[in-house]
């Protein structure tokens, strides 16, 4: 369960569109959910986890939503080894250079 | 009175927002009939080549190196015929500042905000164009805004795009995320008029002009090294802005023998706007299932006018495969020692091809590379695929189905490019100009227009009217 204090960096998510209302040319298994929104900001007020609350994001706008993260973190890496890149290396360096040791 | 922010009443306010974000009269160039006076629009908004040069090297875009592939080519070369096998160059656009050429158009579209006294700008991307704003809107102290359709109804997001919302903060922009969907240009809408920010489209004529220097540039580097112009130059081809500005740029360096040639990755099968595909995808740009909708109908984007037009400047579309870019993508860091985004290889993948047609003494150029990291790279895309519940395998890359499986090629010689029919492409912009305009009759000037469209005869554009049932 997070929680933010007034002055946190915060991430909060919105529903723009709920699900059944969405634009005619999405296609079926789109229409079945809610279009969201995450904008992130200072939180303006104390909130815990699915409060609500407004932040003042970095260009000053002012955005009401539910709480959902704090000090975000950025989960992206470099992702698990792909051993097929290194048959990949292998294969070429043969064709091009095989032979020389 | 406080403004209805109503999906639907944002709708309605579409040209007024636009118009406040721009400040383009596109009503100037429109004719009578059915086209625009696309020329008229590009040299009276757009910049001098020289202009655009000095802009750009003010805020640290431009003069990239153009470094010659000596392994890929000698690879090549191994399974062309005799004295077949061109020389490869390619043009390192990662080199600009937030690493790709979309800060050509950034760079452009930037200086065009502070002109006009914006306060900030808006742009609406999951891709290098974010980043792009993002670092020029940093140089020059105006705020930004990057729109992104970044995760599926779970909140789990490609790792391209994730990475692509991390730069846009670390250089200071605002990131507004979506879950998959169309409707987010009308966020995007809805931004815009809150702000009274730029709309830093990818799609106006200072976007696509902003590439023209790549072009150029390209053409410059290749006789200066060289002694003579490039014989072929690839493209990687999404929206078509890249296309469109590089061809513009070459035919402007007077380089007009050059053949030009756009690449896209085969995502066939996957649809853009499903939750349950978004995620399938192993490269998120220079695909088909932006490409194919925008070759052969430019005005779906988030301009009246969109100044992309690949079809007035494509010579041949070649097709490559998930497996045989991200093979490429490994090709070129361990047999060169460049390590690049995968989606930028496209037109690398497809060269390495088409210089095997070509002579020995010919040269062929890829105009671009994008930059990598975490995310944004093969093995977290290949990690993620496989999350996904795409089988990754060795095999003939002929037998790919996106979404279901990624087939590295067995051999480098089972890569291929493959022709998509420009005929085929040309004959279905014709249609959606009968369907989108609702057309009965066409003028000489709307045949003149298209014909300038599709860089086609008036045979071929009258043929393709009358069997529409078009008047003439
Ligand atoms: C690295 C890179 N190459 C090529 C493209 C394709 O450019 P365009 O959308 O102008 O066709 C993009 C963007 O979509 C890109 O980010």
């Amino acid at each position: 369960m997070i929680s933010a204090k007034k002055g946190d960096w915060v991430q909060v998510e919105n529903i723009v569109l709920p699900a059944g209302h969405r634009a005619p040319q999405v296609p079926e298994d789109t229409q079945k959910c809610d279009l969201k929104m995450w904008v992130k900001g200072e939180a303006l007020q104390d909130a815990k986890e699915d409060e609500e609350l407004e932040v003042k994001t970095t260009t000053g706008r002012i955005v009401k939503g539910r709480l959902v993260e704090v000090n975000s973190r950025y989960v992206h890496d470099y992702g698990e080894f792909q051993p097929e890149l290194l048959k990949i290396e292998h294969q070429l360096k043969e064709i091009l250079f095989g032979g020389e040791k | 009175m406080a403004k209805d922010m109503s999906y639907e009443a944002l709708n309605a306010r579409k040209n007024e927002i636009m118009k406040a974000a721009m400040q383009i009269s596109y009503e100037d160039f429109e004719l009578a009939g059915i086209g625009f006076n696309y020329e008229k629009m590009m040299d009276e908004v757009g910049y001098s080549i020289e202009e655009m040069r000095k802009m750009q090297l003010e805020n640290a875009v431009g003069n990239t190196p153009l470094l010659e592939m000596r392994n890929l080519t000698a690879l090549a070369r191994k399974y062309a015929p005799a004295g077949k096998g061109a020389r490869i160059l390619v043009k390192d656009e990662a080199c600009n500042a937030s690493g790709s050429f979309k800060a050509r158009r950034a760079a452009i579209a930037v200086q065009q905000a502070k002109k006009l006294g914006y306060k900030g700008v808006i742009a609406a991307t999951s891709g290098n164009y974010g980043a792009a704003v993002a670092a020029q809107a940093a140089m020059n102290g105006l705020k930004c805004i990057v729109v992104q359709e970044c995760y599926d109804n779970d909140k789990i997001g490609q790792p391209e795009i994730l990475e692509k919302q991390r730069i846009c903060e670390a250089y200071g922009a605002e990131v507004v995320q979506l879950t998959v969907g169309p409707e987010l240009f009308t966020t995007f809408l809805g931004l815009l008029e809150e702000t009274g920010y730029f709309n830093a489209s990818l799609y106006t004529p200072f976007g696509i002009a902003g590439v023209e220097t790549l072009g150029y540039e390209l053409a410059e580097q290749c006789r200066q090294r060289y002694g003579k112009d490039p014989d072929v130059v690839v493209c990687t081809n999404a929206g078509g802005g890249n296309l469109t500005g590089t061809a513009r740029g070459l035919i402007k360096a007077d380089a007009t023998k050059t053949q030009v040639v756009g690449a896209s990755i085969d995502l066939k099968g996957l649809h853009m706007a499903s939750n349950g595909d978004f995620n399938k995808k192993s490269c998120t740009t220079g695909h088909t299932g932006f490409a194919i909708p925008f070759v052969t109908w430019p005005d779906r984007s988030d301009c009246p006018r969109n100044a992309a037009r690949t079809l007035r400047y494509m010579d041949r579309y070649v097709i490559v495969k998930q497996g045989e870019v991200f093979y490429i993508t490994q090709a070129l860091a361990v047999l060169e020692g460049y390590e690049r985004g995968p989606a930028g290889n496209t037109s690398l993948t497809a060269a390495f091809v088409l210089a095997q047609e070509m002579n020995e003494d010919e040269i062929i150029i890829v105009q671009e590379t994008e930059y990598t990291g975490a995310g944004k790279h093969t093995m977290p895309q290949l990690t993620f695929a496989k999350q996904n519940g795409v089988d990754v395998l060795f095999g003939d890359p002929d037998n790919e189905i996106p979404g279901k499986t990624l087939v590295f090629p067995e051999d480098p010689g089972m890569i291929k490019a493959r022709e998509y029919d420009l005929s085929k492409a040309k004959k279905s912009y014709i249609h959606n100009c009968v369907k989108n305009y609702d057309m009965a009759t066409a003028s000489e000037e709307d045949i003149n227009y298209i014909m300038d469209e599709i860089k086609e005869s008036r045979e071929f554009v009258l043929a393709e009217l009358k069997g529409a049932g078009i008047t003439i």
